[in-house]
């Protein structure tokens, strides 16, 4: 116990002494978290929209300064017919159209419901409905204000047309994306290289002349990253609440502790990976093509499982990303409890524990 | 008792044989020189004797434990300085001594001891807390091999510890190894400095994996009638059909 002690200082020691790296290893999910989440907000703010008012009545001018006072929206243009709109949405000036029909005040006191047609450019689906919910918004306040204003209850309603894209199949939320991606960098990664370094420069051949167990000192390595990755985590849980406003509905402790079983999964890979690598740049290319690329590309953070087809469909289910992923996306999105994630749990507990006992098996104690 | 014993050891890749059958003592105290040109079967032979690599059959005693079933009492009773370097660059001097002391599981006060001790005979006080890396070649090597000491191995293994050293360090680090051998430490050596051999109590030359000569500097010379190991080593060595790896 106290020869593992010794190697987790040693270890502590390599983290802190290699400041470039250790920075970098802080810093890429406080960089990913705000590039993926300032490209989906700044989208948003100050959207240029188009207005066709057909109607030009004293109604379909109130809703008007209402979207021109509000931040989310720019009026770039007013069209004067329908003709206008589609040359207005290819020339990507605008992503967003409001119509209102010509009989729309009339419609609204006399038929107590009148129709505001939305146009959104669903090309870029997230965008597209999020602007279509405050443009609706929009509208909804100042219906409830007519209501306020004691008059009788007058319905407006809106008509949704997506563009281009009309199932809006690709919305996601990153957060959990950007956590499974850093966590197995961190996790995965850094160990396989940590400890094909030791081989590389020598040091393991005189550990595996010493009469430590070499499992220990494999252990020892890990202890550092896992706290680096619960610190990642934290970073990653406090930019989504406090500046991108992404809150975490469930259970944080559940949060936190089925993080930790990723943690444990992606060093187990690395141990693995460590494992069949004789140099550091093989195990570096092992990890991005071998874990970075189905962590991307086969988790759903990227694109949606059920869109995949059916071999990519069975392949991702060894992506422990893939598990993951859905695991926090229910507990930290959808705010479900560990009755509907104990699936996901048992599956990552079963590869976490997996990969460890291969990668132990494997472990060669003697050079060849 | 024999500090080292071993019996007719074999070491085969497929069908290539590294260690031919070789047989040899090494005395309790004795510096042990193990040459032989690059390719000759050193580095493997002495990585069977520390327990890096199995044997493909033959017998072995290392400090009085069998090389099979006892690997774990040998691993306490050796130390080994590796022909990679062996230290962490990234850890200080005094950080890398106690990292090896705690390997070996010495106490934490023996640890403090031992380490003022190491670095006051090295003279490098006044770089205990400098990293490794800043440290020039010859000083890494003399610290490696007081680091392979720091347990009081009873045998210690050194694999070219000497290479690309310049020569005065290279004095200094004999002059560690004659005192670490008048201590009682057996020393097993390889090198491919000849004159080095000369410094050997005794000294085996491998050709081809095999033992093609061995005894005291002075028998081998006059054995082959040569003026110095250099000019009986080219000798033999010529003899070589396994080309250089």
């Amino acid at each position: 116990m106290k020869q593992f002690l010794f190697f987790v200082k040693k270890e502590f020691y390599h983290l802190i002494r290699d400041r470039q790296t250790f920075f970098i290893l802080l810093g890429i999910p406080v960089v990913l978290i705000l590039i993926f989440g300032f490209a989906l907000t700044n989208e948003v703010k100050n959207s240029r929209i188009a207005v066709l008012d057909l109607a030009k009545d004293a109604s379909s001018r109130a809703i008007i300064d209402r979207f021109e006072a509000s931040r989310y929206f720019d009026i770039q243009q007013y069209l004067q017919s329908n003709d206008e709109l589609e040359p207005a949405f290819k020339s990507g000036k605008i992503r967003l159209a409001v119509v209102f029909p010509s009989n729309f005040e009339h419609e609204l006191l006399h038929g107590q419901s009148a129709t505001i047609q939305l146009i959104g450019d669903a090309s870029d689906p997230n965008v597209s409905s999020t602007l279509i919910n405050y443009a609706t918004a929009v509208i909804m306040d100042y219906q409830s204000s007519l209501r306020d204003a004691g008059e009788i209850p007058l319905r407006i309603n809106t008509e949704m047309r997506m563009l281009y894209n009309p199932q809006l199949k690709g919305s996601y939320n990153f957060v959990p994306g950007v956590m499974a991606l850093v966590l197995m960098l961190v996790c995965a990664m850094m160990t396989s290289i940590s400890i094909v370094r030791e081989k590389e420069i020598g040091t393991m051949e005189v550990i595996l002349v010493s009469p430590i167990r070499p499992l220990s000192m494999v252990f020892a390595k890990m202890i550092p990253y896992f706290l680096l990755s619960v610190v990642n985590v934290i970073s990653i849980l406090l930019l989504s609440v406090f500046v991108l406003d992404v809150p975490i509905q469930g259970n944080l402790v559940l949060l936190i502790l089925e993080c930790m079983l990723f943690i444990i999964a992606s060093l187990a890979l690395g141990l693995l990976i460590s494992s069949v690598s004789t140099s550091q740049q093989v195990a570096m290319l092992f990890s991005l093509m071998g874990l970075m690329v189905p962590t991307i590309m086969l988790s759903g953070f990227m694109f949606p499982i059920e869109n995949m087809p059916a071999p990519l469909r069975f392949l991702s289910n060894v992506v422990p990303a893939r598990w993951f992923y859905s695991t926090v996306i229910s507990v930290m999105i959808k705010g479900l409890d560990f009755n509907y994630v104990w699936k996901e749990t048992l599956i990552l507990s079963g590869m976490a524990f997996f990969f460890m006992a291969v990668s132990i098996k494997n472990f060669k104690t003697r050079l060849e | 008792m024999k500090s080292i014993s071993v019996q007719h050891l074999t070491k085969r890749f497929g069908s290539f044989v590294a260690v031919d059958n070789i047989t040899f003592d090494v005395n309790p105290g004795e510096i042990f020189g193990f040459l032989g040109a690059n390719g000759a079967g050193k580095t493997t032979a002495m990585r069977m004797l520390c327990g890096l690599s199995m044997p493909s059959s033959g017998e072995a005693t290392v400090a009085g434990f069998d090389l099979y079933k006892e690997a774990e009492k040998i691993k306490r009773s050796i130390g080994y300085m590796s022909q990679k370097f062996s230290l962490y660059e990234d850890l200080t001097i005094r950080e890398n001594i106690r990292l090896y002391g705690g390997i070996y599981g010495l106490s934490i006060p023996t640890i403090k001891t031992k380490t003022d001790q190491l670095v006051t005979a090295l003279k490098l006080e006044d770089k205990a807390n400098t990293l490794v890396r800043s440290l020039p070649l010859g000083w890494r090597q003399k610290l490696a091999f007081s680091v392979a000491m720091i347990h009081d191995p009873k045998i210690v293994f050194l694999d070219e510890p000497t290479g690309g050293v310049d020569p005065i360090t290279r004095r200094e680090f004999w002059t560690m190894i004659f005192e670490a051998a008048s201590r009682g430490t057996t020393v097993f050596v390889t090198t491919h400095y000849m004159d080095e051999a000369e410094y050997c109590n005794r000294v085996s030359i491998m050709v081809d994996g095999g033992i093609e000569a061995m005894g005291t500097p002075e028998e081998l010379k006059k054995k082959y009638t040569s003026n110095s190991i250099a000019e009986m080593f080219l000798q033999l060595a010529r003899k070589a059909k396994r080309s250089d790896d």
